[in-house]
């Protein structure tokens, strides 16, 4: 998933191969992740789609499938698109709180970065992203199967030499030991008490390091801010962020109006003699604009994200 | 307090001299920019102090202003919140019932305070600290019993930022870097607000390794942006369309190493183009067999845009530029010229308010790889929903979306948490998209 070296890389266009992950694109919300495999099948509303019939051809091409004419599109994969389409064990992170966790915290190649629940391991790609190639993503979930989950994932998708996975109860036993003393860069929490991790995470953190903790509720957003009101941390923010996607099509809107049974010539604006029309009868004119509408369903709230830097 | 540090060096974190650092003044009242050099200063409020103090200090120091003999100067506080915070601890019987008055009786007509502005500069001149002087004042308040407790602890900030203000020493980072202009001069950074940027950087999966290709006319905070998040790995390619490039000063302010800075490339875009079609023909040519539709000229040549002349330089030359106000170089070697040519852009992100953005997308989208994101930032939505269109008739594009960010900051106190009372309306448009290959 993530990019390589230069040296490392091949000549001209990247071309898909057995064993890698696509992203079968139908639309904008219609994606699906496959494991390209010899003599494996993808099948879907467009048709039959075999596998052999990808290896070999860029990313990003069109493959029209058999028996239904249909096409779709393989994409490399990204966080993003990640994001879109990976099984959801959890509620998960989306971009807008991601990028904004990401930036804020000033993640960096060379970051260490300690993360609190894996959950779905939606935010963790990004992390491994942002801290690839030589730093490192800590995650903790106290839920072994999610953990064991997340951990078959990010091997599967490549990140895996960027991230442990290790099952543990952050809320109950704070960071590990290993990292007391300010050897991490940065701290990510989402957890049902976040308030209770904060002062193992003050001791895991560096100076000028960065914490985020996400609360879906405003009562977890006030503990935690109490809880960061200690000489170890300073400006304590909370933000939402959400994103609003808009629909883009050619409408028609009409030029135009009917006064009276004539056009133009009853109205109240008289244009001056020379310009004046004839009446049109029954003569309807129209514009087809090009409009951007918002979406009329949109996120409403996904959760506080909440900032600290660890005191100087 | 002093932590090991993580996978980063532990000198990354100290000021050094000459640096750039972004002074928060009183709590993000004020954010100003300088670089630590010999007799650089700064003004808070009525006073000027010298900057020699921050060099060589750990990032996230405050400092407070203090008169002396000589004049002001910063002190560095040494624990910084047990001096300038009060925890707000509202548990005793006393702190509750003095929540529950309210201001009914108390009238505001300037008589309450006793002590004279006077009274309080001889202080000053006698070296009193801030919290000698806001003990004064509190002492000799009529009124002050009278408050309730948020409002004396609204009045001691107030004052506190007015008689001993702080001066907290951050570290240039794309986000702050972006709060800051965004907050004193927004239109040189084209309105882009700091979660727009975030966005941006996202959605065009910049990260070590990347090969980013970067319109910025917003001051070089783009440039800025993928650099960091490169690490100096990989590649940004900040173009320009112009006979003169645009300056991409900002960069100067993110105090990047040599291997970072060494990354970033400033070529034409007539140049990128040419190669790039030079390149795709030559491809071609080994392929076709018959004579195929005659292959277009580049979207770039000719009236759409003005082109740059070739650089001076022979682009054979090894060197590369790292960009230093007017002496960049505006090329880059021959293996990164013939990467990008053959390979295509891992990524694209355009930042030019004042530019079309489907004539933008028409140059550009063929500099890309198959399935790379790019992504258009616009302080306007419908110049992007006019290009949006145009590529999904063209089939230029898949997964593209028109994206307004949305952000609000919350004040969280006992008892006073509620959204903060100014916020901001827009920070620009973004629209995004991957590259497909119409094969």
């Amino acid at each position: 998933m993530l990019a390589v070296e230069a040296s490392l890389r091949a000549q001209g266009e990247r071309q898909i191969k057995e064993g890698d992950v696509v992203i079968v694109y139908e639309r904008h919300d219609r994606m699906k992740a496959v494991i390209v495999a010899r003599n494996g099948e993808l099948q879907n509303r467009f048709g039959v789609f075999p596998h052999n019939e990808w290896i070999g051809k860029p990313f990003g091409c069109r493959v029209v499938g058999k028996k239904g004419g249909g096409f779709v599109f393989l994409l490399a994969p990204t966080p993003e698109l990640w994001t879109l389409v990976l099984p959801h064990r959890t509620q998960i992170l989306y971009v807008a709180d991601i990028s904004f966790v990401i930036s804020f915290l000033e993640l960096r190649p060379g970051s260490v970065m300690l993360e609190c629940g894996t959950g779905s391991g939606s935010l963790t790609h990004s992390l491994a992203r942002a801290v690839a190639p030589s730093g490192h993503v800590h995650t903790f979930d106290f839920h072994e199967q999610r953990a064991l989950a997340a951990k078959q994932e990010f091997e599967r998708n490549g990140v895996g030499h960027l991230v442990t996975v290790t099952m543990r109860d952050i809320q109950g036993q704070g960071f590990p030991e290993e990292f007391v003393g300010g050897q991490a860069d940065a701290v990510f929490l989402d957890l049902p008490q976040p308030w209770l991790a904060i002062p193992s995470a003050a001791s895991s953190l560096r100076c000028d390091g960065g914490i985020c903790s996400f609360s879906p509720c405003i009562e977890q957003v006030q503990r935690t801010c109490e809880a960061l009101t200690i000489p170890e941390f300073t400006d304590i923010r909370t933000f939402e962020v959400l994103v609003r996607t808009y629909e883009v099509r050619q409408e028609f809107l009409q030029t135009t109006l009917q006064c009276g049974t004539q056009f133009a010539s009853d109205c109240l604006f008289k244009p001056p003699p020379q310009k004046r029309q004839r009446p049109q009868k029954g003569r309807k004119r129209e514009t087809r604009p090009v409009i951007a509408k918002p979406y009329p369903d949109t996120k409403g709230h996904t959760g506080y994200l909440t900032f600290a830097r660890r005191s100087t | 307090m002093e932590g090991t540090m993580g996978a980063n060096s532990n000198n990354r974190n100290l000021t050094t001299p000459g640096c750039a650092v972004l002074l928060d003044i009183n709590d993000g009242d004020r954010l100003a920019f300088a670089h630590l050099s010999p007799h650089a200063s700064v003004k808070v409020g009525n006073a000027k102090c010298l900057l020699d103090p921050l060099v060589g200090i750990p990032f996230g120091s405050v400092f407070e202003v203090q008169s002396g003999p000589n004049g002001h100067v910063l002190v560095r506080l040494q624990h910084p919140i047990t001096e300038s915070k009060e925890k707000e601890s509202i548990e005793s019987e006393e702190a509750v019932e003095s929540i529950c008055r309210d201001n009914r009786a108390l009238i505001d007509n300037n008589t309450a305070q006793t002590l004279s502005a006077e009274d309080i500069e001889q202080m000053r001149r006698e070296g009193a600290t801030g919290k000698a002087i806001i003990e004064a004042l509190v002492a000799n308040s009529a009124s002050f019993e009278a408050k309730s407790a948020f409002s004396q602890e609204k009045y001691k900030r107030r004052k506190q930022k007015k008689y001993a203000p702080h001066v907290l020493v951050r570290r240039p980072s794309a986000r702050s870097v972006c709060e800051a202009y965004f907050a004193k001069d927004p239109n040189k950074i084209g309105f882009l607000r700091m979660d727009t940027l975030a966005l941006l950087l996202s959605l065009a999966n910049v990260g070590a390794n990347a090969e980013v290709l970067v319109l910025d006319m917003l001051g070089g905070l783009l440039t800025a942006a993928v650099a960091e998040r490169l690490g100096g790995h990989g590649s940004v390619c900040s173009t320009f369309h112009t006979a003169k490039a645009q300056t991409v000063d900002m960069v100067r302010l993110f105090n990047f190493d040599t291997s970072t800075a060494s990354r970033v490339f400033r070529v034409s875009l007539s140049e990128l183009t040419g190669a790039r079609y030079a390149t795709q023909k030559a491809q071609e040519g080994k392929e076709a067999t018959d004579a195929s539709d005659g292959l277009q000229e580049p979207p770039c040549s000719g009236e759409t845009f003005l082109t740059a002349p070739r650089a001076e330089e022979n682009i054979s030359e090894p060197k590369q530029g790292p960009i230093e106000g007017n002496k960049a170089k505006l090329s880059a070697p021959v293996e990164d010229m013939t990467r990008w040519a053959s390979q295509g852009f891992s990524s694209l992100i355009v930042g030019a308010p004042y530019l079309d953005p489907w004539t933008v997308a028409q140059c550009m989208l063929p500099l890309l790889a198959s399935s790379a994101p790019f992504v258009i930032y616009h302080p306007y939505s419908q110049p992007l929903a006019e290009c949006m269109h145009h590529l999904q008739a063209e089939h230029m594009a898949v997964a593209l979306q028109l994206s307004e960010p949305w952000l609000r900051e919350y004040q969280v106190l006992p008892s006073r948490t509620h959204p903060n009372m100014q916020m901001s309306s827009t920070g620009g448009y973004v629209l995004s998209g991957i590259t497909i290959t119409n094969t």
